[in-house]
């Protein structure tokens, strides 16, 4: 991984850009089908989806984990991927990292949310918050691994050295969930205990059921996609600003030599 | 300079450095002697010792480790070799390869003791094929972990706020090797009846993870040290 | 052994810059270089040139950014805006080569101070190749062998310790030269040595640049000055009036 040939220069910008929100027709859009899928799922999730035979009412949580447990791996794909693009020469842009960033972000909270419904629900449903199998403790390792990456991202320094240091980290991170998922499962299939064996297959769905987890992917994939849109775009005016900033303090910097000679 | 010679320059150096200055010896070995002790402290039951006694090695090994890696980057940073070794041009994955085999070492010396320890306070017993496997798994184990150490140390080094992340960082990928080592450990140890056949695939398991994190390492740790 | 050899360039170490058009003349070559750290703009805007075979004295008060300067040149540090080559190497996209052209003597003095000043020496003179014979004659240069060669670095004298790392730089054999503060910490003979070390490099093809407030012992080892000042850099005229070349 070359260091070099990266596109150094930070274009001046003589004023901070005036922009007051980050939205545009494409976001609204998909902002009103995010809130109008997101109703829909409750209404669906919570009233018209029937109880489950065994589990009851409790089996709505369901939805939230299923759905949160998807946008939380995707959003881990995407930062690996923009990571990887950063890093070649060829598709070097900072938007990449940005795009990194945003998706981390959102990808750590909808780990959080995965890990405490699938807890409640393995609560209300099993009577343990936890198991130690090979998905629920990677998708615990995810997210701890993220926490990491979002602290190497606050380290510091220019644009650029943030963006190789985190996506060379989000990278090693490819590398360590696999290894992390598949020494769990090797771990835990010499145990055996074929209750914990998988707890969501224990869950029969009718086609309500079927149709409301699919309908809690697709609302959570479109919040995903609007926040990380909205968010990179943040990123980049916080980044803007940095320049603007820098901008001021060279003139400072100027006129102190100016003075002093 | 080639990277191969780099590596045995940089490694030798910094066993010199250990030599001379004894840290290892006077400082982590005590610690992590200590830590079996403080194990024993807190579960306070010889069986559950004797049953645990892999993984508390394997914990007093990670624990060690990171003690380890702060010092080997502390030697870079305390007059500021590291940006030395910088400007001297010298390839990065040689530095790296240089700085884990050095690692390496210290860790292994380390083992060997926490497994001694093990023996001695744990009672645990180890014979005939079961050291065999034992070597077989401290080799790839120790290696990895020095691969692992020597990445995130490098990311950690120097830079005020950064030595805390060392942990971290370190700790989440380090657990596939926790995990594996101890399994085989355990088989070769026999406890609860384990045989030592169970004890081999992850041996291979672990050759994997010091495979794929001395060639990430390789390319991974230039731009991680880099400014 | 000659002095002069000691300092030889030796060509075949390093590769030639891509553009083969052989040494150019400016080994430094500086337009509006910012260099950021953190989000402070340690250097605003440096211009200048160095020529080949000068002695380059940067003078300016603390803060100025004459470290930032130097470790820019060594190719430590990325360029934020401007342009700027050194030895033929692009600071932008060449940064890497440039580190193994130059030689870079820093406030810290890069040195391992568990082991002795002939182990560190070796050391770093083995990362560039140089060989044993050529180590030991740098040692001896600098009044190194002896009593002191075996001394762990962490019990000598900052002024040792100083010229221990002058050893290290020394062996490098770099076409260009930089010295931060190099006189500090050293005593009456040692500067000396140091001038004439520095001399003798200039005199087998090697630039300098020195930064340092030993104004008269420096101006009269420099033949051009350079005043840097709030991240600036301006050549100061021979008769010590300040002009803006940068």
């Amino acid at each position: 991984m070359a260091t070099t040939a990266e596109s150094q220069t930070t274009a001046p910008v003589a004023t901070a850009p005036t922009v007051l929100h980050t939205g545009t027709r494409f976001t609204r859009v998909l902002g009103v089908l995010t809130i109008a899928s997101l109703a829909v799922l409750a209404l669906f999730g919570l009233i018209i989806s029937p109880e489950d035979i065994t589990q009851g009412e409790s089996v709505r949580i369901l939805y939230i984990h299923v759905g949160t447990v998807w946008v939380a791996y995707l959003a881990f794909v995407v930062t690996a991927v923009s990571s990887a693009a950063y890093l070649w020469k060829r598709t070097r842009s900072l938007t990449w990292d940005r795009i990194a960033g945003a998706s981390a972000e959102i990808g750590v909270v909808f780990m959080a949310l995965t890990l405490l419904a699938g807890a409640l629900w393995g609560r209300l449903s099993w009577g343990t918050f936890w198991v130690w199998d090979a998905r629920v403790t990677t998708t615990a390792f995810l997210f701890i691994t993220y926490v990491g990456y979002l602290a190497v991202r606050g380290l510091g320094g220019s644009h650029q050295q943030r963006a190789r240091r985190s996506a060379v980290v989000a990278l090693l991170a490819v590398l360590e969930i696999p290894l992390v998922h598949f020494s769990v499962k090797l771990w835990r299939s010499v145990h055996q205990d074929a209750s914990v064996a998988d707890r969501t297959s224990n869950v029969t769905l009718d086609d309500t059921m079927l149709f409301t987890l699919m309908l809690a992917t697709v609302a959570f994939t479109l919040l995903y996609v609007w926040y990380v849109f909205h968010r990179q775009r943040v990123l980049t005016l916080e980044d803007a600003m940095d320049d603007s900033g820098l901008d001021l303090a060279l003139a400072e910097r100027r006129r102190e030599g100016e003075v002093a000679r | 300079m080639n990277t191969w010679s780099l590596a045995r320059l940089v490694a030798l150096k910094d066993l010199r450095v250990e030599m001379r200055s004894r840290v290892v010896i006077n400082q982590v070995v005590p610690f992590a002697a200590l830590v079996m002790v403080l194990f024993a402290f807190a579960l306070d039951n010889d069986a559950a010792l004797t049953r645990t006694a892999p993984g508390l090695v394997w914990l007093g090994t990670i624990f060690s480790l990171l003690v380890l890696v702060q010092r080997s980057f502390a030697i870079e940073t305390a007059d500021g070799a590291l940006d030395a070794l910088r400007v001297a041009g010298v390839s990065t994955p040689g530095l790296f390869l240089g700085k884990s085999i050095a690692l390496a070492v210290e860790l292994l010396v380390l083992e060997v003791l926490l497994v001694v320890l093990a023996i001695v306070l744990y009672g645990v017993e180890v014979q005939g094929m079961g050291v065999v496997l034992l070597v077989t798994t401290l080799l790839p184990a120790t290696t990895g972990l020095a691969f692992v150490g020597t990445l995130y140390g490098g990311l950690a080094a120097g830079a005020r706020g950064r030595e805390t992340l060392l942990p971290l960082l370190m700790f989440p990928v380090v657990a596939p090797v926790l995990i594996g080592a101890t399994r085989a450990t355990e088989a070769a140890f026999g406890i609860d009846g384990a045989a030592i056949e169970e004890g081999w695939p992850w041996v291979g398991m672990l050759l994997l993870f010091a495979a794929l994190f001395g060639a990430g390492g390789t390319l991974a740790f230039g731009p991680l040290i880099e400014e | 052994m000659q002095v002069a050899s000691l300092f030889a360039m030796d060509v075949h170490r390093h590769s030639e810059p891509s553009d083969g058009a052989g040494p150019p003349s400016n080994v430094v070559d500086l337009h509006d270089a910012v260099v950021v750290l953190g989000r402070f703009p340690a250097l605003a805007g440096a211009t200048l040139q160095v020529r080949r075979g000068e002695i380059v004295l940067l003078r300016g008060p603390n803060g100025a950014g004459k470290t930032t300067l130097l470790r820019l040149c060594a190719g430590l540090l990325p360029l934020a805006r401007g342009e700027g080559s050194v030895a033929g190497c692009d600071l932008r996209t060449q940064r890497e080569s440039v580190r193994s052209r130059v030689g870079l003597l820093g406030h810290a003095n890069g040195l391992y101070h568990d082991l002795s000043v002939r182990e560190n020496v070796r050391f770093w003179g083995a990362t560039v190749g140089a060989s044993r014979d050529e180590i030991d004659a740098g040692l001896h240069r600098l009044g190194l062998d002896g009593r002191l060669a075996d001394v762990a670095v962490g019990r000598l004298s900052a002024g040792q310790k100083r010229r221990t790392a002058l050893a290290c730089l020394v062996a490098r054999r770099a076409q260009l030269w930089l010295l931060d503060e190099p006189h500090a910490g050293l005593d009456a003979a040692g500067r000396d040595e140091l001038d004439d070390t520095l001399r003798a490099a200039v005199q087998v093809g090697a630039t300098v640049i020195v930064a340092s407030h030993e104004l008269e012992r420096a101006g009269g080892l420099a033949s051009r000055t350079i005043d840097v000042v709030g991240g600036l850099a301006h050549e100061v005229a021979p008769d010590g009036d300040g002009e803006v070349a940068g």
